[in-house]
């Protein structure tokens, strides 16, 4: 298992999936704001669309669905 | 050296046979792991595992952003750094992503590509008892529903638009291709019980803050629309074919030297087009030959499953006028509709110049508008070809 940080709130989750992943099985379906103010999530799943991009280590705009979780992660969204 | 970018189907054949040749081969490919999309996940697949014997080296999770095709180099972006390469021969083998049409309500959380979805099941979603909804075009939509159900998932409609006259029409093309009736046949077998209607599609989705239901439409080819229901749903997971992902290549201008394709799409087609790269960039064009009685069965049936599922009319008229055609910069379908080609779009509206750099937004608003296709048009992208960071670029801008 690996241990990250969503939001503040420490979570663990098994090793291999996506922070997209994470964030959908901790429940987190809404994964930005769009410019207009709507929620967003993940939607091509393959690094594309740029729809599920969150803050991830500090690093703003990165794309979940393509980055694998790792130990003491720290992620936004 | 050969550098491959992708590693998919494409890119793994590529690589095998260029080493195969005796020659000295990279791959860069944007995924955690190779596998590409048709293999993601499956650390268990003959190709996967005999690409990851090979030795051959993979620098995985980076995105290729520029390319100086004078120079033969690639310039590349991880999460954490940026390099340059140098090649002396590149094969391109970048794959397809989905094309997606927009709809009212096509941009709540829980609708997901057709692909889109599996790929997050594949990368470790449970689906287990969700309720999904599966609409838009082509065989893919039937491997989605068997690989959801598998994994626990009530899929409670898969919605083909074309109308069951040209899937009729296809039946003749499948019969050439044994292998392929066989998986139609296990793919028939996992999806039991599922119903797979013809000639319909999701006209739109609704719910508060998520996708709740969505509302499929009936209709009948020169007939009005017939009828419309409701299915209530966790996920829509709706995808209407594939565009491939043509950005780098562009990106290298007209006959870029010591440049090789492989054209992607249907698997069996990309695992030929790779092998054929391959082959031909490790300097063995005649061995290539050998292989092109194989790619031209492979690219017969690619066209016929075209044919078969060309986009239907109706789907132009889906998007409402406040419908977001552009996800990134939210640009409304209505405010488009005046110009006529994407490129005069994106200078007055910003549509396609948020960080997908228009690879959603660009196929759909083409398919919605009759815009003259990128490469019809004489557009390169300029760099980079994937967002990046201000410091990977500065390389570029002192040279």
């Amino acid at each position: 298992m690996i241990t990250l940080r969503l939001n503040g709130r420490a979570l663990s989750f098994p090793d291999g999936i996506t922070v997209a992943v994470a964030l959908l099985q901790s429940g987190q379906l809404t994964f930005r704001t769009s410019v207009s103010g709507e929620p967003r999530s993940a939607v091509c799943g393959m690094g594309v669309c740029f729809e599920c991009r969150v803050t991830i280590d500090g690093k703003p705009h990165s794309r979940s669905c393509q980055t694998l979780i790792r130990e003491g992660m720290e992620i936004r969204a | 050296m050969i550098v491959v970018v992708g590693a998919g189907p494409a890119g793994i054949a590529a690589a095998l046979r260029a080493q195969e040749c005796g020659a000295r081969v990279t791959v860069i490919d944007d995924n955690p792991s190779p596998g590409g999309q048709i293999w993601r996940g499956e650390s268990t697949n003959t190709w996967v595992e005999r690409f990851r014997n090979s030795g051959i080296p993979i620098l995985a999770g980076t995105r290729v952003i520029a390319a100086d095709a004078a120079a033969h180099t690639l310039l590349l972006e991880t999460d954490e750094n940026s390099r340059e390469i140098r090649y002396e021969k590149l094969i391109l083998a970048t794959g397809s992503r989905e094309l997606f049409l927009p709809f009212p309500g096509w941009t709540l959380p829980g609708v997901f590509g057709a692909g889109g979805l599996q790929a997050l099941a594949k990368s470790g979603l449970p689906v287990s008892g969700k309720r999904v909804v599966i609409g838009g075009t082509g065989p893919l939509l039937l491997a989605v529903g068997a690989y959801l159900r598998q994994h626990g998932a009530e899929v409670k409609l898969i919605a083909e638009q074309a109308n069951i006259q040209s899937l009729a029409g296809f039946a003749p093309e499948l019969l050439r291709h044994p292998r392929k009736v066989w998986q139609g046949a296990s793919l028939q077998w996992a999806i039991a019980g599922v119903p797979y209607r013809t000639g319909c599609w999701v006209e739109s989705a609704e719910g508060r803050g998520r996708v709740e239901r969505v509302t499929i439409r009936s209709g009948r080819d020169g007939f009005p629309t017939s009828s419309s229901w409701t299915e209530d749903c966790d996920y829509a997971a709706i995808g209407y074919g594939l565009v491939p992902n043509r950005e780098l290549e562009w990106s290298l201008g007209e006959n870029p030297p010591d440049v090789y394709i492989a054209r992607t799409g249907e698997m069996e087609f990309s695992f030929v087009e790779g092998e054929i790269a391959g082959l031909t960039a490790a300097g063995y064009a005649e061995r290539a030959v050998l292989l092109h009685p194989k790619r031209e069965k492979a690219g017969a049936f690619a066209a016929a499953l075209d044919t078969t599922f060309t986009l239907r009319e109706e789907l132009k008229h889906l998007p409402a006028p406040e419908t977001f055609v552009c996800r990134c910069e939210d640009v409304t379908c209505e405010r488009l509709r005046p110009f006529d080609s994407f490129r005069a779009a994106k200078l007055h509206t910003r549509c396609g110049m948020g960080p997908c750099q228009g690879r959603v937004c660009e196929p759909a608003a083409s398919f919605l508008f009759g815009w003259p296709a990128a490469s019809d048009e004489g557009r390169s992208p300029r760099p980079p070809v994937f967002p990046a960071r201000i410091e990977s670029l500065l390389p570029v801008t002192k040279g």
